[in-house]
């Protein structure tokens, strides 16, 4: 089964969207968008290290979107830059590094579309085990955390005076980023992360009524927006990374129709519904 | 004065230092168990700063903190703001950092008077509910110690003093020491214990009375502020209010001693009262 390369992409797409949904809740709840652009740019960068040195490619881009991380970390303390300013200096400028040291080795031949859209058409039977036995971990690591960190999420310092130590769940959510962006880099490309942990996640608001039940369904719908969008990209003959993309999108504004709220037409929004419209759209 | 036992937290002239000046310097307080400890004075005067010394949220740049071991706290903070991305039902957020029993989530949301908003979401409160809500959470944790910042924010002034009872309720019943910040002694006074009266450093403090009345605490509010605050006291005070020449006065002594003598009115009003009243006849001699 694990022989044709659609049921190996399938496999790999699904694997990195029930990681990036639970995820992307956070992304989406601390109002990180741009800090998971900023962790995927860098992953060119990590690219390029893996060339130059001749390491593992994932491992790299681990590393360097982890540093990237850190580095972050400590510019907000020092606080002379606002955090997007921070966030866009340190995106782009390792993007840039990373395209610049790229060229610079001639002897290296590499599709360099297959790093910024992804190439989840030719995953093979090792990036699946990378990403399921990844996955799973990330997904472990998040459990354990995710008390403190949605507590942290709702109020850092409520957090902290009662006992949760959100500094540490904070700096492991950070590692998971790093990880989670080394291991899809495949499937959708650097440039197409962020979609996969935000729009999923977007589209899943709607319907969810806690933040548990938000982060299932947020890895459910990514799911589905692989399965589709790879299923469009066969049949309409277009990239898949991108298609997948177009198929969360898809689902998003599916979720943003009135059609799935019983008391009427008010679209999801700053500030939507009343808590009974809702409860009414949950399914 | 007999020395009280291990206090939960105990701040020894600790400071914080923040972009070249000192936010709050020299605050030497503690909270017992069963104990209101409320902290006054104006904006940026360092009140939440000191709060969140006691809870350790800011490690002091000068002196100490010093928290019970084991002790287990709540926090209402002054401000908390729920993203609209954020799906949070009222019986979720009781459970925000802590495992809470269904009993008592239930019983936290009853005295608060929320058990009907419990599958509500947080965003979609009122201020006055989601008071109350921050509240019942707090109290469903059973804290040792429970640090309120400003309470009772956006809640009419008939429910402020519900909520004002409601925060003397806890006490009793759980016997936790409670840190409240308020910016208005008005009606904290009558629950309250202690006073501590910040300006960037304690400027007051002492039983609610005695810090109403010190020249201290009228000169950051002014003197308006302080006799308004006395005359409201007095209507509380049952053994003052019979006889109008007393209270008259007293007012007069009020100005003039209590910032010395504010432990007089810790005793009861009939030993008081002919001792001020004696006190200031010599005044007039």
């Amino acid at each position: 089964m694990l022989d044709d390369f659609f049921t190996r992409a399938i496999l790999a797409g699904i694997g990195v969207a029930l990681v990036t949904g639970p995820l992307g809740c956070f992304i989406v709840w601390r109002r990180l968008a741009y800090f998971g652009d900023t962790l995927s740019h860098a992953a060119l960068l990590g690219v390029a290290l893996a060339f130059l040195f001749e390491i593992n490619i994932t491992l790299a881009v681990f590393a360097v979107s982890a540093c990237v991380s850190i580095a972050l970390l400590l510019l907000q303390k020092r606080a002379t830059l606002s955090a997007d300013a921070l966030l866009g200096l340190l995106a782009h400028s390792a993007l840039a590094l990373g395209l610049v040291a790229l060229a610079f080795m001639t002897w290296v031949r590499m599709d360099l579309m297959g790093f910024l859209f992804g190439d989840i058409l030719a995953v093979s039977k090792t990036d699946i085990a990378v990403i399921w036995l990844g996955g799973v971990v990330v997904l472990a690591i998040l459990a354990a955390i995710w008390r403190p960190l949605f507590a942290a999420t709702v109020n850092r310092e409520l957090a902290e005076a009662e006992g949760m130590n959100p500094e540490r769940a904070n700096i492991i959510f950070m590692l998971l980023m790093a990880a989670v962006i080394a291991i899809s880099m495949k499937i959708v490309g650097v440039l197409l992360i962020t979609a996969m942990l935000i729009i999923p996640t977007a589209a899943a608001r709607r319907f969810a009524a806690g933040p548990e039940q938000m982060a299932v369904l947020a890895a459910v719908i990514g799911a589905i927006a692989v399965i589709g969008g790879l299923f469009g990209s066969l049949e309409w003959d277009t990239p898949a990374g991108p298609s997948i993309v177009v198929a969360a999108l898809c689902l998003f504004v599916l979720s943003i129709l009135p059609v799935f709220s019983r008391a009427g037409a008010k679209p999801a929004g700053p500030d939507s519904g009343s808590p009974r419209a809702q409860k009414g759209a949950r399914p | 004065m007999p020395k009280k036992p291990e206090a939960l937290a105990t701040l020894e002239s600790a400071g914080i230092h923040r972009a070249g000046r000192w936010l709050v310097r020299g605050v030497s307080m503690s909270v017992d168990a069963g104990e209101i400890v409320t902290l006054i004075g104006p904006n940026g005067s360092g009140k939440s700063t000191t709060a969140k010394m006691a809870l350790g949220i800011l490690k002091p740049d000068e002196g100490s903190v010093i928290r019970k071991t084991g002790l287990r706290v709540a926090y209402v903070p002054q401000k908390l703001s729920v993203d609209w991305t954020m799906p949070l039902t009222v019986s979720r957020f009781m459970r925000l950092t802590g495992h809470v029993s269904d009993d008592e989530a239930n019983s936290a949301m009853s005295s608060t008077g929320i058990s009907h908003l419990a599958g509500a979401e947080v965003r979609n409160l009122s201020g006055g509910e989601f008071q109350r809500v921050m509240l019942a959470r707090a109290m469903a944790r059973r804290p040792g110690l429970l640090v309120l910042d400003e309470p009772v924010q956006g809640v009419d002034f008939t429910g402020e003093i519900a909520l004002y009872e409601l925060i003397q309720r806890i006490r009793d019943e759980m016997n936790c020491g409670i840190l409240l910040i308020s910016h208005d002694l008005h009606v904290v006074m009558a629950a309250t214990d202690r006073v501590i009266c910040l300006n960037g450093h304690v400027c007051c403090s002492g039983t609610p009375t005695a810090v109403a009345s010190s020249a201290e605490y009228k000169a950051l509010f002014g003197a308006r502020a302080a006799s308004s605050l006395a005359v409201y006291e007095h209507h509380h005070d049952h053994t003052h209010l019979p006889d109008g020449r007393v209270r008259h006065a007293d007012g007069t002594v009020t100005d003039h001693c209590h910032s010395e003598d504010g432990h007089h009115h810790d005793h009861d009003g009939h030993e008081h009262e002919p001792h001020g009243h004696n006190r200031e006849a010599k005044h007039d001699a």
